[in-house]
């Protein structure tokens, strides 16, 4: 089915929109934008950077936000 | 002099008037972490950096508790093994938390935590070059302290011990002798097991202690929060006082003249004491 395309998001294989850019998949993960930084294939994708970023086929992205730690 | 203040802990440009550092890890729950963090009196706090879940979201987290207490954020690259992931998780803890600041961690092992010598320094002249503030955690070796500075680094942070481990400062030597060898703050990082640990450290004349599990894996967290902030402080105040020489013999604290007559050369026997004193019934 065209009009899709399959991403590694946090190791999990996800099927997203062609064309999504970032700072869209943060918000329909339901993550504020504030709460979480964002990793496409090994390079940080600065936050106001992430509306020009379109998704690409196997992009492998990460979500990250703090956790309590020493 | 009813009340003694110490000049502040000033490390990446911060001024911290409490010289315990401390991390959020661990804590039963998130209100035990915020009154933890109270207790202790702590004003720089260490966070992890970790995958987000999907929507879960909770409704209150770390962060609001972290920025209520108007903590400074100290985010950690721990669990890192090369120094690449380190810098990596460096870039995205700056972006989320809007700080240069960043606990280096670049450990060797996942069975000893202990730090990567070689891996700490590459990450530590990759991330000053980007113009991070990095506080690094570091074996208690002398002489990598002084490279770690020498690259840049705001803090050098010698673990007392392994992380976790609780088994306070091994080699006093070693951290006294960075301590000579270096300029900027020296910070005993892990290890740390209890208040008298935080009190030798800061005897050693560190500038803080950072420390998680002694606090949060105590029987009873909230009141070891109050007693290594205590620790931490006359530790300090014993450090400045500056403590007594150690000595092989005796150094009498009472007056050596003006005793009463000796008893005779039988006295030690004990034959007299059995005596009664004169007009005892």
């Amino acid at each position: 089915m065209s009009g899709f395309i399959g991403i590694h998001l946090n190791g999990e294989a996800v099927q997203v929109q062609q064309g999504l850019c970032l700072e869209e998949l943060v918000r329909e993960r339901g993550h504020a934008s504030n709460e979480v930084a964002v990793e496409v294939n090994r390079e940080l994708i600065p936050r106001p950077a992430r509306a020009e970023y379109s998704l690409q086929d196997e992009d492998r992205v990460e979500f990250v936000t703090l956790v309590g730690g020493g | 002099m009813e009340q003694w203040t110490d000049e502040p802990l000033r490390v990446a440009g911060i001024e911290l008037q409490s010289r315990l550092l401390v991390g959020t890890g661990k804590y039963a729950s998130l209100e035990q972490t915020e009154q933890a963090l109270k207790l202790s009196g702590t004003q720089m706090v260490t966070v992890a950096i970790r995958r987000l879940d999907a929507g879960a979201t909770e409704e209150r987290c770390l962060m609001d508790v972290v920025r209520e207490g108007g903590y400074h954020v100290l985010p950690n690259t721990a669990g890192c093994f090369d120094a690449e992931s380190a810098v990596r998780t460096a870039r995205l803890a700056r972006d989320l938390l809007e700080t240069d600041l960043i606990k280096l961690e670049v450990l060797g092992d996942p069975r000893t935590l202990l730090p990567d010598p070689v891996g700490t320094l590459a990450a530590t002249e990759q991330l000053v070059g980007e113009g991070f503030k990095v506080m690094v955690y570091t074996s208690d070796d002398p002489r990598l302290a002084v490279h770690l500075a020498d690259l840049g680094a705001a803090s050098v942070m010698p673990a007392g011990s392994p992380i976790g481990s609780g088994r306070g400062v091994l080699n006093p030597t070693n951290v006294q002798l960075i301590m000579e060898l270096v300029d900027v703050p020296v910070i005993v990082d892990a290890g740390v097991g209890t208040a008298s640990d935080v009190a030798v450290a800061m005897e050693l004349g560190a500038a803080g202690v950072l420390l998680n599990t002694g606090i949060a894996g105590a029987r009873d967290p909230l009141l070891m929060a109050r007693a290594m902030r205590a620790g931490c402080e006359a530790g300090r105040q014993a450090y400045l006082a500056g403590r007594i020489e150690r000595r092989l013999y005796a150094n009498a604290s009472s007056p050596e003249e003006g005793l009463i007559e000796e008893a005779g050369p039988s006295s030690p026997t004990g034959e007299d004491l059995g005596k009664a004193p004169v007009g005892a019934s």
